[in-house]
């Protein structure tokens, strides 16, 4: 259906991979230079308290301490916030979470900073705090932000469809459960980090690691009071961010440094325990569930109330979980539907974007449900997926006709006919003594893009340069996932020419063009579709111009090869180089624009209104279970991905592993654990991300439908495998043991304590 | 005090605060920004260096303890432009993706390769079991430690830990 690609489709090494492997690579951690300051923060340290005074007297003597800063310093509004400004830069009053910055310290060295940062004292009353999200709603609840207009409620999305109140009695069975997600921290290995200096023309320069270069600014220049059109980003490669960097981390912080250093550049680099005490965190949840079908498994009605605990600042909390309550019900057919969801402010570590944004959460909750449906009408967990999986045409759980490709039910037919799932039961049969085996699945979408309200939009931008070489100008960020490399895959492929003999400009909001976030799975998808229509345009322009030079007739006679363009009517060749000669400099380059479709007319059904394309996936998990310790040890994964067309198997590889790997942690260890909203997790070595060791070998394949209106057919593949895992191994553990935890991480403590519970059950009865 | 040792071949002289973090001084002092920290408690591994051939972690190691000492950090190991064999499997078998724990990575690699030249899956996940990878999954890195081994089997290459190639 597609003709035969030379770069698209195939396997081509990352064109950054070289430059990381030797070392060469500059990250924003990486910038030092004469003369230069350390920045560092005084965080509060404790959840809810009216700040009474800071003293700084002690800490401005130290020698080698070039200014201390509170609030009082700040020119601006010293507020920030995506949805909702919020946030402070510094904390003014009241102290709303542990990691709030309540001072800022320039010094000379890191032994003068670390000292006055722990001299710097502060007067304060604590305050009662909030610290559960169904507490918070209640009206007695403290009040996190005196002055948000609907108390604790950071945003209440409703979504219903059919009638599910009356559907319920229609059903034959009904399964009804709690489920309760924790809190995940992204734990990039690149802590937060940036460099700020103001240069000659009076303009704020900030290198630092986000994923939102353009948007930051409309964020950092109110907050300081500065000139939007002043303040220039410069993004090299972050050393992952997963979510973590979607917004301000320590902009504004570095900002402010600068404006305060004597005109001397400044380096903020978080080290790890603070990384941890100030970052966003994937929201914990809890997540009442109830779904109904009828006798033939046919899904009839769900619903579901979800609390999200967004922690103390907005962030994009509420939007995660509108997110969440999009993909309540997965990735299946159900007619009648409620879904209320509400993410709240609490005086716990802030709530924000993470891989997956909300939907791990809801799809760890649905996909066990669905589970227990089979289970209860005894019917193959596989089977009942089949018969109620989306199709094209079909509408999906907030009632939305999902026109574009679905490649659920394939991902589904795919697996069942996999070996994994047909030696299944061999495999099971076979555990040694004190083992116990099992193999669950599940199933995911996710949707690509902002929702309609929010126009998703790339601007690209292409050059030819006067030493002939294409050079892309990558307005969205690569956080590590290889999007800028594919984007010369890409152009490489319309312009003849090999990635490694290209150009690649990183984002800097004075070279490249805004084009979004690096997230929401649509980095490659809205980018590459305009970085398309700008390289054929380069590529007619490269024609034109060598029409008369070589005496052709038509442009059609061109052909374009590494460095060179070949006449093909008479083999006669010509550099790139040479044709570069004949472009002025504004024709060199060639900028064009993409703004990804969305639904339209049904803004009503959900806030911002729902999303139109989704990628899918089926996940299959072997477990096996230690009857003596409650250990459990994954010794298979499948992953069956529908993301579209595959434009690089590795990198897309890539992110199916690395999320299944996440997806992993997030089942089985990592618990971000914070008690009245003091963190008790600090380091690596309390918060338990998976090592070599923790992973299986684990097979990914493409169910390969090809999104029309994607570049080259392609969909988002960043987030859709983080959602499996957890529910996945929820049901392998079921199958294995017949326990049912509904807290995760499934700890071997739980475990063993659960098959305990369920021994002295059975005894007793 | 002034520190004596061997960088990437060269013979090096410092003049330092002994009770400086060895990974401060690469990175702050020498302009070596290939050696990562990511968490500065000897738990991710990002730091890794090759002391003497071993793997060690610099962000764990204090000037003073560099004297007579041989040091490889990951800018020694693509020795006359030629990148490493690990580095080179690292690149072709897509090991890399942030890329900030790829230096460490490498290094502890370098190591293990040096004490079992054919490791099965399970022995090379457990060498890198002190490396921690946000990104990758491992996966990738475990298939390019074993084209690496092969490849510096088949080339007859001893492995060289001296970073002088």
């Amino acid at each position: 259906m597609h003709s035969e690609k030379r770069l698209v489709g195939k396997t081509v090494p990352r064109f950054d991979a070289v430059t990381k492997v030797t070392g060469r690579e500059k990250y924003a951690a990486d910038y030092y230079g004469d003369a230069f300051l350390w920045a560092g923060v005084k965080r509060a340290g404790v959840p809810h308290a009216r700040l009474n005074g800071i003293d700084i007297t002690a800490a401005k003597s130290i020698p080698g301490v070039v200014a201390v800063l509170t609030h009082k310093d700040v020119k601006g509004t010293n507020r920030y916030g995506i949805i909702r400004k919020d946030e402070p830069i510094l904390a003014e009053s009241i102290v709303h979470h542990c990691g709030d910055a309540v001072a800022l310290v320039l010094a000379e060295d890191r032994a003068a900073l670390r000292h006055a940062i722990e001299s710097i004292t502060f007067d304060y009353e604590l305050l009662p705090g909030v610290f559960d999200p169904e507490e918070a709603l209640k009206e007695t609840a403290v009040k996190v932000h005196e002055d948000s207009p609907e108390g604790n409620i950071i945003r209440y999305v409703p979504v219903v469809t059919g009638t599910p109140e009356s559907a319920f009695n229609e059903c034959n069975t009904v399964v009804e459960a709690v489920f309760e997600v924790p809190r995940q921290e992204h734990a990039y290995l690149e802590t937060e980090a940036g460099w700020a200096y103001f240069d000659k023309t009076g303009q704020l320069v900030i290198v630092v690691a986000t994923q939102t270069p353009f948007r930051d600014r409309f964020e950092i220049a109110p907050a300081l009071g500065l000139d939007m059109e002043k303040i220039r980003l410069i993004v090299p490669y972050l050393g992952g961010a997963f979510g973590g960097k979607d917004g301000i981390t320590l902009q504004c912080l570095l900002g402010l440094a600068a404006l305060h250093s004597g005109g001397r550049p400044v380096k903020m680099w978080w080290d790890r325990e603070e990384s941890f005490l100030a970052s966003v965190k994937r929201l914990p949840a809890r997540m009442h569930y109830r779904l109904g079908a009828k006798r033939d498994g046919i899904l009839h009605a769900l619903e579901c109330r979800l609390y999200f605990d967004g922690g103390s600042y907005a962030s994009l909390g509420g939007e995660v979980m509108t997110l969440a309550a999009e993909h309540a019900g997965s990735a299946y057919r159900i007619p009648h539907v409620s879904i209320k969801g509400w993410c709240v402010y609490t005086n716990n570590p802030v709530g924000g974007p993470f891989r997956g944004f909300g939907v791990p959460q809801v799809t760890a909750a649905m996909e066990q449900m669905v589970d227990m449906l089979s289970l209860k009408i005894r019917m193959d967990p596989l089977e009942i997926r089949r018969k109620n999986i989306v199709r094209q045409g079909d509408a999906n759980c907030v009632g939305v006709a999902l026109t574009q490709s679905t490649g659920a039910e394939e991902c589904l037919r795919v697996l069942s006919e996999h070996p994994l799932w047909r030696e299944k039961d061999t495999w099971k049969a076979s555990a040694g003594p004190f083992k116990a085996r099992g193999v669950g699945i599940a199933c995911m979408a996710h949707a690509m893009g902002y929702p309609p309200v929010v126009p998703d939009v790339a601007n690209a931008k292409i050059e030819l340069t006067e030493e002939g070489k294409i050079r892309v100008y990558a307005g969205v960020v690569d956080m590590g996932q290889g999007n800028a490399s594919t984007y010369l895959q890409m152009a490489g492929e319309i312009l003849g020419q090999d990635i490694t003999g290209m150009e690649l400009v990183l984002p800097d909001t004075e070279r490249t063009l805004p084009s979004g976030s690096s997230s929401a799975s649509r980095t490659t998808y809205t980018y590459g579709n305009a970085l398309i229509k700008a390289a054929n345009t380069l590529k007619m322009r490269i024609f034109e111009k060598i029409l008369p030079l070589v005496q052709g007739s038509d442009v059609s006679e061109f052909v374009l090869a590494p460095a060179m363009v070949i006449h093909v009517p008479t083999g006669k060749e010509v550099s790139l180089k040479e044709v570069s000669r004949f472009f002025s400099e504004s024709e060199r380059v060639c900028t064009d624009n993409f703004t990804m479709p969305v639904v339209k007319g049904m803004n009503d059904v959900i806030y911002m209104g729902p999303h139109l394309i989704y990628s899918y996936g089926t996940h299959l998990v072997y477990v096996e279970i230690d009857r003596l310790t409650g250990e459990t040890e994954v010794k298979n994964y499948l992953a069956v991905t529908d993301a579209g067309r595959v434009i690089n198997p590795q990198v897309f590889e890539q992110q199916i592993q690395g999320a299944i790997a996440q997806g992993l942690g997030y089942a089985l260890y990592e618990d971000y654990r914070v008690a009245e909203g003091v963190h008790l997790t600090r380091d690596l070595a309390t918060y338990i991300i998976p090592t070599s060791m923790d992973i299986p070998e684990m097979t990914s394949v493409p169910v390969e439908t090809i999104e029309e209106s994607g570049p080259f057919g392609m969909k988002g593949a960043g987030e859709i495998a983080m959602s499996g895992p957890l529910p996945a191994v929820a049901n392998a553990i079921y199958d294995a043991c017949g326990i049912r935890i509904p807290d995760p991480p499934f700890t071997a403590e739980k475990i063993l304590m659960a098959m305990q519970d369920k021994d002295r059950g059975e005894i007793s009865q | 005090m002034k520190v004596f040792f061997i960088l990437n071949g060269l013979q090096t002289i410092i003049d330092v605060d002994p009770d400086r973090r060895v990974v401060d001084i690469l990175r702050e002092d020498l302009q070596l920004t290939g050696t990562k920290e990511g968490c500065g408690s000897g738990e991710c591994g990002a730091c890794s260096i090759l002391v003497d051939g071993e793997s060690r972690l610099s962000c764990l190691i204090l000037a003073a303890q560099l004297e007579g000492r041989q040091v490889v950090t990951v800018e020694g190991l693509a020795a006359g432009g030629k990148m490493h064999p690990v580095q080179e499997a690292f690149v072709e078998h897509g090991a890399v993706q942030c890329g900030f724990c790829t230096p460490g990575m490498v290094m502890a690699v370098v190591d293990l390769l040096s004490r079992n030249a054919e490791p099965t899956r399970s022995e090379v996940r457990e060498g890198i079991s002190g490396n921690l990878c946000r990104c990758t999954g491992y996966q990738k890195i475990v298939d390019a430690v074993e084209a690496a081994a092969k490849a510096m089997k088949n080339e007859g290459l001893r492995v060289k830990n001296d970073g002088e190639g």
